[in-house]
């Protein structure tokens, strides 16, 4: 016991006194958290529209000054003619056009149908897209008023409601993917690099001809980097709901012992990796590129597991951070207890325990 | 098992994995309470064997034992109770000189309290700088503060790769008359050293090269058993001297020892005649003198 407990002060040592490091390792998780909180977002607002009215009638007018209401565009210029709104694609960064007819409110009141023509800029498909969607939806929502104002009821109306994330904010996506590679990278990196760094310098030659054990070795190693990633942890909770507004509906305790798991999973992940390796650069190069790779494109962060094809569908199955981002999904959004993420917890238990294992079988008590 | 005898090698051979031999067949036997030396050049298998001692790494055959145990099956006995210095400084450069010595003592189970006396005359010369970090410290320094903690828990036999490489001659004598008084403390030491000069603090040496032990004996045995003439020579053109003297028929050997080239022959040599050579072959200031074989003589003529 007092070999450990000296063995993770000396640990604690390496820690603290690498300031560089230690700053890293403790700035990193708020500078990714908002990065991809405020920059990388789905949303768009304030897109600049180019409107071409040349009836100037109250249903064109109405529908304009509700566009711009919305927030996501801004009127940036009134068009006189088709050639003007070409233009405005050309050299500015005009998303949207609006054309409407040369009398777009007779027409409508006399055959009780108009067209509206948008254009939009695709060189963003997505972008295009979402304007696309957001302009119809304003559009469909004042044909409804005018519709019920003259007591025409509507055929089919669809009422939409986004369950546990009405808004569809994407930071409720990112937060939990964010929080995912940041305990990923902290833990499984940094304990690879622990662990080849005394390989490469030759301390490692030392602590085997000791009477010290694998298991203290290994344990020594990782229980700092455990304390080191739930302060993380911490950190990326308060700024994901204080600074983002992202909920934690299901209970803090689960939440934080399902994160200490994952961290456990990840270490146990990069000392497997470490017993393999022999040089801190190669360490890093296999957990940038091993795990953080997967991890952040095959987990479900940013692209939908569900549209994958199923190869990769199937191997999304032994990325750990895929469980891991569904358990605090399910904790923080949905509010559920572990009766609906047992399954998944299990899984990283799993994980952790082949991790483990394997990496006891694979260290090596002599060099070479 | 022989009573006095520390360690033992028996027909070890070691090969890497790219098919470079480190050892072959070696057998060497050292005495108990005894200070060893293990000379030889860069290459020639000397760590090898050290770290098959230490149980670090495994030979592709024979058998090695410590105080009578295997490196193999009892590995772990081994680990606990020798002291092992590598080559390399392999402290840890970020912790002062007193917490690697205290993570040392608590490693093996004991503190510095309690095994002050035997580091006390080593541990005394760098205590003024216990608060400095090991990276810090001058090479000469380093060598002590390892030293130190391969002795923080009184092992009995002390196994040293190279550890007087790369520190300066003061340090170097200093390390020798620190290693000296270990022995006297009853520890058995086995030092390794590519310097020949060297030996002569030892009491009995190996002389390794290729992974081959080409003989073991006490420095003034292999001086004794020297059986060449030996002449210091000293010209203007020292470069070209040598290359002139391998092209005497009568030369067996000719090496640089400093200022001279020393030339080892069969049979004693007629110095007009030699100095009438190099003079015709436009050597100057030519000075030659008949000396004493001293061990690194002896070393280099083992070697070829």
């Amino acid at each position: 016991m007092k070999r450990m407990r000296a063995f993770i002060q000396k640990e604690f040592y390496h820690i603290f006194r690498d300031r560089r490091s230690l700053l890293i390792l403790l700035g990193m998780p708020v500078v990714l958290v908002t990065l991809f909180g405020f920059a990388i977002t789905n949303e768009i607002q304030n897109a600049d529209l180019v409107v071409l009215d040349p009836s100037k009638d109250e249903m064109s007018t109405e529908i304009t000054r509700r566009l711009v209401a919305s927030g996501y565009f801004d009127l940036y210029k009134e068009a006189q003619n088709i050639k003007e709104v070409e233009k405005s694609f050309i050299f500015s960064k005009t998303k949207l056009a609006i054309i409407y007819p040369d009398q777009q409110a007779k027409d409508f009141q006399k055959e009780g149908y108009a067209q509206i023509q948008l254009l939009a800029d695709a060189t963003e498909p997505n972008t295009a897209t979402t304007l696309i969607n957001y302009a119809s939806s304003i559009i469909k929502d004042y044909q409804m008023e005018v519709n019920g104002l003259q007591g025409r009821p509507p055929l089919i109306q669809p009422e939409i409601r986004m369950l546990y994330n009405p808004q569809l904010k994407s930071v409720f996506m990112f937060v939990p993917g964010v929080m995912t590679v940041i305990l990923m990278l902290v833990s499984a990196m940094m304990t690879s690099i622990a662990i080849t760094r005394e390989k490469e310098l030759g301390t490692m030659e030392i602590l085997l001809v000791s009477p010290l054990s694998p298991a203290i070795i290994v344990v020594g190693k990782v229980i700092p980097y455990i304390a080191l990633a739930f302060f993380n942890t911490l950190v990326i909770l308060l700024l994901g709901t204080y600074v983002f507004g992202m909920p934690i509906e299901g209970s803090l305790v689960l939440l934080l012992a399902e994160c200490v798991l994952f961290v456990l999973t990840s270490l146990a992940l990069g000392i497997l990796i470490s017993t393999r390796t022999n040089s801190q650069q190669v360490a890093m190069m296999i957990s940038l590129i091993a795990l953080m790779l997967p991890t952040v494109l095959l987990s479900g962060f940013i692209f939908p597991i569900e549209s994958m094809p199923w190869p990769l569908q199937w191997l999304s199955n032994i990325i750990p951070a895929k469980w891991f981002i569904i358990i605090i999904k399910n904790i923080m959004l949905k509010g559920t207890g572990v009766d609906f993420v047992w399954k998944e917890t299990l899984i990283l238990v799993g994980m952790t325990f082949f991790f483990i294992a394997a990496s006891v079988r694979n260290f090596k008590i002599r060099l070479e | 098992m022989n009573d006095s005898i520390a360690i033992k090698v028996d027909a070890v051979s070691k090969q890497y994995n790219d098919h470079t031999v480190a050892l072959q067949e070696v057998d060497l036997e050292v005495r108990r309470g005894e200070l060893f030396g293990l000379i030889g050049p860069d290459g020639a298998g000397k760590t090898t064997l050290i770290r098959i001692l230490c149980s670090l790494i495994l030979a592709d055959s024979g058998r090695a034992s410590v105080e009578d145990w295997d490196v193999v099956k009892d590995y772990r006995k081994i680990r606990s109770n020798i002291g092992y210095m590598p080559g390399r400084f392999s402290l840890y450069q970020d912790l002062s000189v007193e917490e690697n010595l205290r993570f040392f003592a608590t490693t093996f189970g004991t503190t510095i309290r309690a095994n002050y006396d035997l580091i006390k005359d080593i541990y005394v010369q760098i205590e003024p700088f216990k608060k400095r970090k090991a990276g810090k410290l001058s090479g000469g320094m380093k060598q002590k503060l390892a030293l130190s903690c391969a002795l923080i828990h009184k092992p009995k036999v002390l196994l040293l790769d190279e550890p007087t490489t790369g520190v300066d001659a003061v340090s170097r004598k200093e390390f020798w008359e620190m290693l000296k008084q270990l022995r006297d403390k009853g520890i058995t030491i086995l030092v390794s050293t590519p310097y020949m000069d060297e030996a002569s603090m030892c009491e009995r040496v190996a002389l390794i090269q290729e992974g081959r032990i080409m003989d073991v004996a006490s420095p003034e045995e292999i001086i004794r058993k020297f059986d060449k003439e030996l002449l210091a020579i000293r010209t203007n053109k020292m470069y070209q001297l040598i290359g002139d003297l391998r092209q005497m028929e009568q030369t067996h050997s000719a090496f640089p020892f400093g200022d001279f080239v020393h030339l080892a022959t069969r049979e004693k040599i007629d110095e007009t005649s030699l100095r009438q050579y190099l003079r015709d072959k436009g050597h100057t200031s030519i000075q030659m003198k008949p000396i004493e074989p001293n061990i690194e003589d002896c070393f280099m003529d083992l070697m070829i």
